[in-house]
């Protein structure tokens, strides 16, 4: 890495140092429901929308009316949306004349956006209404992260309370949520994106002829407030189809800094408000290092394949070193104003977090730097992770972990005081078991189903790492692509939107059921015998079960496609 | 029969003979099916054994398959061999458990007040009958003493030889089947039914019939099942992408590669280390109800010990000589001394001993044939001598005072409030119905108590000493064994509210007891162990009774609880860790065919494709049968902090589990392709 890049990251790590610690502390308070200064702007809206929806603050849900109130929710913003995608042409804000969506399209769209996968098989610019974008995607991306969030909160609840039966208000905390937490930081993003250049407008678009006397058609439309809500949320749906590599969501270097910090601020703030509110901040350290080792391993993985470039070039002499003058390394696919660095980092970013945004072509990675985002996501999404959705997926790992290290200290394992036992366990691993039967099982098919073949773009073991990864974002609910594969077809709408849903919802169902049994139990005592979860031991025991799980799972299906494709560089080309 | 601690080989021919015969019974399919993995396991060798045959009437090349298809069926067989050797051990201890229950007969009395009585059998008693025990008598089964008193030999069930006393009332009114009352006679009501004494439950337990998968086990179950349908997905999924990719693998390779991968080592082991832990117990001389209880024990916080006989020596040593009065030490110690002179138990021996060195008397020189002794009786509470028209009586206060007659002097309540507030216990002496003075018996620490409650603590066990002496008294003791913290003046329902009020804090608690008065104790307490010496109550109470008495034994029982978990974990870890290197050894010889340039993850460079496959199908095998000693021993459990008792275990196996297959599947291709040519 030259000190270019080297500089460049550091500066990028420690803006989200320093940010993530107070937002942390200031999540911590606005979850616990700790005064805090924003009550005294939007406390009166807060009220207002407890007494219109008739909200009891003070009655609390047990797991399943949480569980209910949250599918409710969903169901009913799933509900409005399909209408809202279906007849968009009804509707207003639609300059370009967009016709509704077809039913597969829009489940897929709907689907996609309230899981916060974000998951797209059209383009924004030539598909979507000023208003399905403001009223229908961008309320769904601050709810999705909401609901994330909400998720991550009662687990934590659950943790901390003793022989109790109730994880809290879910529409209080999907309220607090939205009007403390995302509304304020998305607002301030906007505004810099909105100084940055990227458009808030509702003109159509602007018709423009290039220097060779070409037409082009210039989209414009509400842009930095949708922007700066998939970024924060983890959500990634763009604007336009070239997501965050077009240069109207993100058109200068500070605003593709200012992108990347939003990615992983609020995952990675949570892990802090994790250890403040379980009262040991160790433990929220310890969560935070294992993170940012397998974060530090995947970045640094991609960026030196991304960076020593393509073989295949190398043996036409093409000079692929990264200097002042030539960006370097494998180009393909990249936007030559972020260089290998900027790529390498947002493509580890958006698939550490489940946000899925990019600003490069994962697609057009060399086979092993297209293998650190693929196994991001295949991991679970748990290094920061999404919003809420990473502490409480790194959560159910740890179950796993200090289930085997509470059998090798022989004590009936405990997490913060909490016995693991049968029913956690068994919760545990269904939810563990869920993405590979879906990312494995259906990504077969799509292989093997001619109907489904018809969306690969490249044969061979690319096209098996298109499918593979196209499963394993509509699973982790990323909602990255390999862009080459064609997601727009009946079959795979209806089959990646089933996917999305059964990573969304039945990973939160166990999560809530954990939460449900375990704010039950008694709170044992720390002792000498209790394996502490915060010491080296253990982030050396989770960083393993994270990197050997995921490993044992996929390897083979790796093997077929980026790891055969990456030896087939140094083949001889066969003659066609 | 005498049971202490009775360590049999591991691998005893005779048990591995019938082991090896029962491996084969257990194929069963209904028996199997009990245990996920090894089922897995079976119908994969089931199938590979179809497409065997189907291959050899086809004329198609077979010797591969058959390889691995025998050493699928080795797999299952050793995990099979595991379970039987566990049972075969455990077997041969309900064996020798089983000896204790002699056919009897049973002097059965229509009610308690009957004269007359009917012999029956044994076996025909319920609860509720009443039995009378004379002299020389079996005792038919478990129950209480309802009138009488006895003294007992139990040697049958303790490997002690010396008798005990049991008697109506009291903390010492329970007796156990199989026992024999060597003097006096007794009433007994039979408390159990045929079939559920505790030896009967015990041999249940260990020989692995009645036993109960504990909670950590199922929780492990369902772990290892989750882990199976996983690697299921995976290598079904697997023939799809091949599918794709251009090349069909054939199915037997993909069946090799399902077993390599699911958790077989600890899944063919995980019902012999239950078992094991088991009859490890019974080995110290101690039965449990269950194996629940077993692990519970260890995840212990609180251990509440009971002060006499388990932090000091239930026997007293003389310390002092306090005269009254005009008389003198001398005078008080001789009278002693001579009191003391046929009393054999080590309180009287200590009394002799202690006037022997402090006036530099020979205790012998002073015996005189016309002397005649009076031994301790239970009724009179005291002992003594008769000897030239003189008597000299010594003994419990109350009974010493009450022997004479007279009101208590002010001076004697003093001496016997003095020794009380050290804890010590005072005894009187009495010539001729005159009160001598007192004797200070001291409370003795037992040796290496400190030790054991420094290994508790390391355990991160905390102990409380329960007593009924007073706070001053209690402290002092506390400090000298070492233990963490005390409960003085303890009355039953100050232990219980003790209880109670950790268990609130979420601590678990194991508690030993064996009074009528700790039954309340000892069934609130998550881990109760009664005395065998203790009531029927307190041992129905219990979910352990100690044969022994001996309450210290709980640092035994913690141990093999926590190296039941302890060795689960450890081959659960040990079992996954595998799996790294049998997929470097697979992985390359499915697709090396379709992408010649896999060779490179062949980092072991293993012969041939083919030898690839069946050396990790083999070294999966072996592994199992290799750590079979290791599943019935458990893995070594040393009392340390959970920290440090992780990092060496996950040096052992997690990191040993990464390395080893690396070095066995090699070692075993070099085997089988330059020895077998494959």
């Amino acid at each position: 890495m030259n000190t270019h890049d080297l500089s460049q990251f550091i500066v990028f790590a420690a803006l989200v140092s320093v940010l993530a610690v107070p937002l942390g502390h200031y999540l911590m308070r606005v979850f616990t429901g700790q005064p805090i200064w924003l009550e005294r702007v939007f406390g009166p809206l807060e009220r207002l929308i407890y007494r219109l929806a008739d909200v009891k603050v003070e009655e609390e849900h047990y797991w399943l009316n949480y569980a209910a109130a949250l599918l409710i929710f969903n169901a009913l913003g799933a509900g409005l949306l399909f209408l809202l995608l279906s007849y968009q042409n009804y509707l207003p804000w639609n300059p370009q004349q967009l016709p509704g969506l077809a039913p597969d399209l829009a489940f897929n769209v709907t689907v996609s956006f309230i899981t916060n996968t974000n998951w797209q098989s059209y383009s924004g610019e030539t598909t979507l209404s000023y208003f399905s974008q403001m009223v229908g995607l961008t309320v769904q991306n601050f709810l999705s992260a909401a609901t994330g969030l909400a998720v991550a909160i009662a687990l934590i609840r659950a943790l901390t309370r003793r022989e109790q039966h109730t994880l809290g208000n879910f529409y209080v905390d999907m309220t607090r949520t939205t009007l403390y937490v995302l509304l304020p930081i998305a607002f301030v993003v906007a505004l810099v994106l909105i100084q940055q250049g990227v458009p808030e407008n509702m003109h159509a678009y602007v018709t423009a002829t290039t220097l060779e006397h070409a037409t082009q058609t210039i989209p414009e439309g509400p842009v930095a407030s949708q922007i700066a809500i998939k970024q924060i949320g983890t959500n990634g749906g763009g604007f336009f189809n070239a997501n965050s590599a077009h240069p109207y969501e993100n058109p200068t270097p500070l605003s593709n800094l200012i992108e990347m910090i939003c990615i992983v601020l609020l995952p990675a703030a949570l892990v802090i408000s994790f250890g403040k509110m379980v009262g040991d901040r160790r433990q929220g350290r310890a969560l935070m290092v294992s993170m940012t080792v397998l974060f530090l391993g995947s970045f640094l993985f991609c960026y030196l394949a991304e960076a020593h470039g393509n073989p295949a070039f190398t043996a036409f002499g093409v000079d692929q070193t990264i200097s002042k003058q030539n960006p370097g390394g494998n180009m393909e696919g990249k936007e030559v104003r972020f260089g290998i660095l900027n790529s390498t980092l947002w493509a580890t970013l958006t698939t550490a977090t489940s946000n899925g945004s990019v600003n490069a072509m994962h697609d057009s990675f060399t086979p092993l730097g297209g293998l650190v985002p693929l196994f991001n996501i295949l991991l679970g999404e748990v290094i920061y992770g999404g919003v809420g959705c990473g502490l409480y997926g790194i959560l159910i790992y740890v179950m796993i972990t200090v289930f085997i290290a509470g059998l090798m200290v022989g004590r009936t394992p405990e997490y913060l005081g909490k016995k693991i036992e049968a029913r956690e366990i068994k919760l545990a691993v269904l939810a563990m078991m869920l993405y590979p039967t879906c990312i494995l099982g259906l990504g077969v098919a799509s292989l093997l189903i001619p109907e489904a073949l018809k969306s690969i773009s490249n044969a061979g073991p690319h096209g098996l790492t298109q499918v593979i990864y196209t499963y394993a974002s509509a699973a982790g609910n990323n909602g990255s692509a390999f862009a080459g594969f064609n997601a727009n077809t009946f079959y795979q709408n209806i089959v990646i939107g089933i996917v999305i849903l059964i990573g969304r919802f039945g990973i939160i169902l166990p999560v809530l059921a954990i939460a449900g049994s375990l704010v039950t139990k008694k709170i044992t005592p720390i002792s000498n015998g209790t394996f502490p979860t915060h010491g080296p031991m253990f982030i050396i025991l989770l960083t393993s079960i994270i990197i050997l799980f995921g490993g044992l799972t996929y390897f083979p299906a790796l093997a077929l496609g980026p790891i055969a494709e990456q030896f087939s560089f140094s083949q001889p080309p066969t003659q066609p | 029969m005498t049971r202490k601690p009775t360590r049999r080989g591991l691998f005893n021919p005779t048990l591995i003979v019938e082991a090896a015969l029962n491996a084969f019974f257990k194929l069963n399919p209904l028996e199997l099916i009990k245990n996920p993995v090894m089922f897995t396991v079976g119908v994969a060798s089931l199938t590979s054994t179809m497409i065997t045959i189907r291959d050899i009437f086809l004329f198609k090349p077979f010797a591969l398959e058959i390889q691995i298809t025998l050493w699928l069926w080795f797999t299952v067989l050793f995990g099979n061999f595991a379970e039987a050797m566990a049972e075969g051990r455990g077997k041969a201890q309900a064996e020798a458990l089983r000896k204790t229950k002699i056919e009897t007969m049973a002097k059965k009395l229509s009610h308690l007040k009957s004269a007359e009585y009917k012999l029956v059998s044994a076996v025909q008693l319920r609860a509720g009958d009443f039995v009378l025990i004379e002299s020389g008598d079996i005792i038919p089964g478990d129950g209480d003493v309802v009138t009488g008193i006895a003294t007992v030999d139990e040697s049958a069930i303790t490997g002690e030889s010396a008798p005990v006393i049991r008697e109506s009332g009291g903390d010492r009114s329970a007796v156990t089947g199989g026992t024999r009352v060597v003097s006096d006679c007794i009433v007994v009501e039979i408390r159990t039914n045929p079939g559920e004494t505790f030896l009967d439950r015990m041999i249940g337990l260990v020989e692995g019939a009645k036993r109960q998968k504990t909670p950590n086990e199922i929780a492990l179950n369902i772990l290892l099942i989750g882990l199976t349908l996983i690697f299921l997905i995976v290598c079904v999924t697997l023939q799809g992408f091949a599918a794709y990719s251009g090349k069909m693998v054939p199915v037997i390779y993909l069946i090799a590669l399902l077993i390599t991968l699911i958790p077989t080592t600890i899944g063919g082991l995980l019902s012999a280390i239950g078992i094991a832990g088991m009859d490890r117990l019974v080995t110290f001389n101690v039965i449990a109800k269950s194996g629940r209880a077993v692990e519970a024990a260890g995840d212990i916080d609180v251990l509440l010990l009971d002060k006499t006989g388990t932090i000091t020596l239930g026997n007293r040593m003389a310390a002092e000589f306090i005269p009254v009065h005009e008389v003198t030490e001398q005078e008080l110690a001789d009278a002693a001394m001579l009191a003391s002179l046929t009393d054999d138990t080590p309180e009287g021996k200590s009394i002799v001993r202690l006037a022997e060195v402090r006036f530099n008397w020979h205790a012998e020189h002073y015996r005189k044939p016309d002397m005649v002794f009076v031994p301790f009786s239970a009724y009179t509470r005291m002992s003594g001598v008769d000897t030239n028209g003189i008597s000299i009586r010594k003994g419990a206060p109350d009974a010493i005072l009450k022997l004479c007659g007279q009101k208590t002097p002010v001076e004697i309540t003093r001496a016997i409030q003095k020794v009380a507030k050290t804890g010590g216990t005072p005894l009187l002496v009495a010539r001729d119905q005159n009160l001598l003075g007192v004797i200070h018996l001291k409370d003795i620490i037992k040796p290496d108590i400190r030790e054991r409650f420094a290994m508790l603590r390391k355990m991160g066990i905390r102990t409380v000493m329960i007593t009924g002496d007073n706070p001053l008294t209690a402290a002092a003791i506390a400090a000298e064994a070492g233990v963490d913290d005390f409960l003085a003046e303890a009355s039953p329902e100050k232990k219980l509210e003790l209880i109670r009020l950790e268990q609130a804090q979420g601590k678990l608690i194991a508690m030993c007891g064996d009074g009528s008065n700790d039954a309340p104790a000892l069934a609130q307490a998550d881990v109760g162990v009664a005395m065998n010496t203790g009531t029927m109550a307190a041992r129905e109470a219990g979910n352990m009774i100690d044969l022994d008495s001996n309450p210290t034994k709980l640092i035994e029982v913690v141990v093999i609880g926590k190296q039941l978990l302890m060795s689960r974990g450890a081959l659960t870890t040990f079992s996954i860790a595998n799996d790294v290197a049998k997929y470097f050894a697979i992985i390359p010889a499915l697709f090396v065919g379709i992408f010649p340039a896999m060779q490179v993850l062949n980092i072991m460079r293993l012969g041939s494709p083919e030898s690839a496959i069946l050396s990790a199908i083999i070294f999966n095998a072996l592994i199992l049968i290799a750590l079979i000693p290791l599943a019935l021993k458990g893995v070594r459990y040393r009392p340390a902090s959970a920290s440090a008792v992780l990092r060496r275990n996950l040096l052992i196996y997690g990191l040993g589990g990464l390395i080893v297959p690396f070095a066995g599947i090699k070692a075993i291709d070099i085997v089988v392709s330059h020895f077998m040519g494959i």
